[in-house]
């Protein structure tokens, strides 16, 4: 039985070529420009056979160079002339855009011709894939041409797309697959239907088990982005912390002027540079965060702070008041919200796998945190200033006696403080508005970090970052994002009974201050 | 630095002085005289002073934990939101079905289509079972999350960031609508408390009333915790913990207590609060609120009683002349006042008032002597 059917299958297949040889052929004869000429004409027709008939010829026959014919019929078409028109001229743009420089054109041109469902599209696709450089383009482009033959008349043809599909673990073919398999499991589906309805089953399995995989990777990329942007905020409040026993309340504030340093060298690259050059105001913004946020902490540290030594208690108020007054300048300055343009080499994103996709913003905080982690160990424990930071916040009157400075390396150090909030700032634009209130979205957060990493250890801050912006971001899914942050607390509080001083506490006789 | 016999026999007599005219002057001058009269007390300022000595009952319980035992809690504001919110449902479900909707459960619950009363909403429906939970709520709450705290030995900076995410975590959890508990716009719109319409200047002076012999009762709490045993450990603990410990004691028990009484005086507050204002939202008890809860007692003196009450009245009168006629320049005023306090005057106002009365002191001892140079002396 299942003999006969295949010789019937494919004496079909073979019938079905030679006719559409011999199809060709005939088309061959008449001279194509007339033909193509006569199916413009017949897109006007009243008839609806002769009006779909020239439609697909068009596709079929015609490239790009007949677009402006097409657009001059279009001038004063009705509106069923500018339906069966609209059809072709995507088509041949489409098919005109699979050989665009540009990798972002070529794919959605490709991922537009996979779901426009004219297998008159498939040689295309199947042709711009051979000579396709770009990994995820030539995926587009695959999968769209699988996806055409899916809708093809061959069961064999079907099946085979049906399972490369799942091979390529192609979350556009989850829907045309569920129609298969629903058609397979109704009481009159056919043998071949019911075949093939166990392909796409099984692909589909395929698929949806690599989508666990893939949000998997996506949270936990989303998590350590925004462990490093909690870990960039974190770092100059640990340090500053651990040297001076201060926690800023402020620091928020400070990154929310590195912010709007960031905006107003943007305004000024507007205004006094040329447009070609707009691109490297973010880079010029670097130095201006850094510095104008430092300049502040040190004017903090010289107004406020030092007056306080001591009394931390008393200093986390103080520079809660100079937050609030800092924050409603800001407000009646610049106004409520500020936008900045990112500069266009950290728009879009990478692909790294099937349906992930990881944007440059992102991963350009993620590399800044490094950096700024080796920037800081670098400083703290391979320079000299680092040495005197570290004996001053190991034991500062003994410091004093063997002659460091202890005040000045106070208020350098809460300046670098205060400069790395102003970086974690900069960095922040790519990622969210400008506004007065910037830094409080994270402080509280930041806050906890310093105290589960402990006093004055990178490691401790290091560690507790990703642990918090980790658990974050894991628990949001499934909790929500406010039940997920109460949960962390209650984490945090839970922590803190077996490590009363963080991860990484100071041991021995300073460790009671 | 326990307080003098003199200076607790001066606050004493401050104490019957202050009272008597929160107590009898001021709802005297706001029943007999006519209304244009100068000396009359409107309603509405009448009104406004309760809730500012709601506050003060706040500010009590707050100089308890920070300005004796040295704990500085910026969750205070959680308290205060749970007691007023308790008393914020029981007004909620008094209002039956007058409200917009018509129906026996409370308008937000309509909108947001709840059909049946939450479980916890229902032992609200009795006066007693609201104000009993205002109290024993915070003060079980704070029961619990001090007992971790003290426990393993969070406290200074550690505690106020911890209870600072204690407030904001609250905040976010009040402000979700699932809760059932108003959502970001709370509970508001209450007609009648115990039957009497709350819009009624007599309700109000009723109220006004019950909030002075609070605050006289939550005031001679506090002078009792401090003058007994536990309250000179509270300030041992506060000057050096570590000595205590050593002394054979256990600080965290000392500091758990005190705590659970702040958090109760909290809640209190907030049960008075609430009918005289009308309204609660979580806006009242987040990160902010809190820590201006911290000015106050700040800003009237640490360590004193009279400094809380009289930082809380203040700096919150400033606050409604301020918003009412310059609302931008508020954050800069709080924001200055806050670090002009802690700079300039750490012990606040009283600081202050005890600094000139020694001036005065001084000069009148040495008035006899020579008084050529007395302005240029001290």
């Amino acid at each position: 039985m299942k003999s006969v059917i295949g010789i019937g299958v494919i004496a079909w297949c073979l019938g079905y070529c030679v006719m559409g040889g011999l199809a060709a052929e005939a088309q061959m004869n008449v001279p194509p420009s007339s033909q193509l000429e006569q199916a413009l004409v017949d897109l006007s027709s009243e008839t609806e056979g002769t009006r779909d008939q020239a439609v697909r010829l068009l596709i079929e026959q015609g490239d790009a160079a007949l677009l402006p014919r097409l657009e001059e019929l279009r001038a004063n078409a009705d509106r069923s002339l500018r339906m069966a028109i609209k059809p072709v001229a995507d088509a041949w743009r489409h098919r005109m855009n699979l050989a665009s420089p540009d990798a972002d054109t070529r794919r959605s041109a490709a991922t537009d011709l996979g779901t426009s469902g004219r297998p008159a599209a498939i040689p295309w696709l199947e042709a711009a894939a051979v000579n396709e450089s770009h990994r995820w383009v030539r995926y587009a482009m695959e999968e769209s041409a699988l996806l055409l033959h899916l809708a093809s008349d061959n069961p064999t043809v079907k099946q085979q797309a049906a399972s490369k599909l799942g091979d390529m673990r192609s979350q556009n073919a989850v829907p045309a697959l569920k129609e298969l398999v629903q058609a397979g499991s109704e009481a009159t589906a056919s043998e071949p239907q019911k075949t093939l309805a166990q392909a796409a089953t099984i692909a589909i399995e395929r698929i949806e088990s690599w989508n666990v995989w893939s949000s998997a990777i996506e949270t936990l990329f989303r998590g350590i982005s925004l462990s490093s942007i909690l870990l960039i905020m974190s770092l100059g409040l640990a340090i500053v912390f651990g040297l001076m026993g201060v926690i800023n309340m402020a620091h928020g504030e400070l990154m929310m002027i590195g912010a709007y340093a960031t905006f107003v060298i943007q305004e000024c690259f507007k205004l006094y540079f040329p447009e070609s050059w707009f691109d490297s105001y973010y880079l010029a913004a670097l130095p201006a965060s850094f510095l104008a946020a430092a300049l502040f902490g040190l004017i903090l540290e010289a107004t406020v702070i030092r007056f306080l030594y001591g009394r931390p208690l008393e200093t986390m108020l103080a520079t809660w008041g100079v937050s609030l007054i800092l924050i409603q300048g800001a407000r009646m300055y610049f106004g409520d919200l500020t936008a900045i343009t990112a500069p266009s080499w950290l728009n879009g994103g990478a692909q790294v796998l099937v349906g992930v996709f990881l944007p440059f913003n992102r991963l350009f905080i993620i590399g800044l945190s490094i950096l700024s982690v080796i920037g800081i160990y670098a400083l703290l424990f391979r320079s000299s200033i680092g040495l005197r930071v570290r004996a001053v916040t190991q034991n500062r009157s003994m410091s004093a006696c063997l002659g460091i400075p202890t005040r000045k390396v106070d208020a350098y150090t809460f300046a670098f403080g205060s400069g790395l909030a102003g970086i974690a700032g900069w960095a922040l634009t790519l990622v969210g508005n400008v506004e007065p209130g910037l830094g409080q979205n994270y402080i509280v957060d930041s806050f906890m970090v310093v105290v589960t990493g402990g006093v004055g250890k990178l490691a401790g801050t290091i560690i507790a970052s990703l642990g918090i912006g980790g658990l974050n971001k894991l628990m949001e899914p499934s909790l929500g994002a406010v039940y997920g942050k109460v949960l962390i607390l209650v984490l945090v509080i839970l922590f803190l009974q077996r490590r009363p001083s963080g991860l990484f506490a100071v041991k021995g006789r300073h460790a009671e201050g | 630095m326990p307080p003098q016999p003199s200076a607790e026999r001066h606050e004493g007599t401050m104490f019957w002085i202050v009272g008597f005219v929160l107590l009898f002057v001021l709802p005297v001058l706001n029943v007999l005289p006519t209304e244009d009269s100068w000396l009359h007390v409107s309603d509405f300022a009448l009104n406004r002073f309760g809730k500012f000595l709601a506050f003060a009952i706040l500010a009590l319980g707050l100089d308890l934990i920070w300005g004796y035992a040295g704990i500085l809690s910026l969750g205070q504001g959680v308290f205060f939101g749970i007691g007023a919110y308790c008393m914020g449902m029981h007004l909620m479900l008094t209002i039956g079905s007058q409200s917009v909707y018509g129906s026996a459960l409370p308008d937000f619950m309509v909108w947001n289509q709840v059909t049946e009363l939450p479980f916890f909403w229902k032992p609200f429906y009795s006066f007693s079972a609201a104000v009993l939970a205002g109290l024993l709520a915070p003060a079980c709450f704070a029961l619990i999350f001090g007992f971790l705290a003290f426990r393993s030995r969070i406290r200074g900076v550690y505690f106020a960031i911890i209870t600072q995410a204690l407030a904001l975590m609250a905040w976010l959890v009040f402000n979700r609508n699932e809760t059932n508990l108003g959502g970001t716009n709370g509970l508001t719109d209450f007609k009648t408390i115990l039957g009497f319409r709350l819009s009624a200047p007599g309700t109000q002076l009723a109220l006004y009333v019950i909030t002075v012999l609070c605050l006289g009762g939550a005031y001679a709490l506090c002078r009792w915790v401090i003058a007994s045993r536990a309250g000179r450990v509270l300030i041992a603990i506060r000057d050096s913990e570590q000595r205590v410990l050593f002394s054979g004691y256990s600080p965290a028990n000392y500091k758990l207590f005190v705590f659970v009484v702040s958090a109760a005086l909290a809640g209190l507050a907030g049960i008075l609060y609430v009918p005289q204002v009308g309204i609660i939202t979580p806006a009242q008890m987040g990160v902010l609120p809190s820590l201006e809860m911290v000015v106050w007692v700040a800003v009237g003196g640490r360590a004193t009683l009279v400094g809380a009450i009289v930082g809380a009245v203040g700096v919150n009168l400033g606050r409604s002349i301020l918003t009412n006629s310059f609302p931008e320049l508020w954050p800069f005023f709080l924001g200055g006042l806050f670090v002009v306090v802690v700079l300039l005057f750490p012990d606040g106002v009283m600081g202050v008032a005890k600094q000139v009365r020694g001036k005065l002191a001084a000069r009148a001892v040495r008035l006899p002597k020579s008084s050529a140079v007395e302005g240029e002396q001290v």
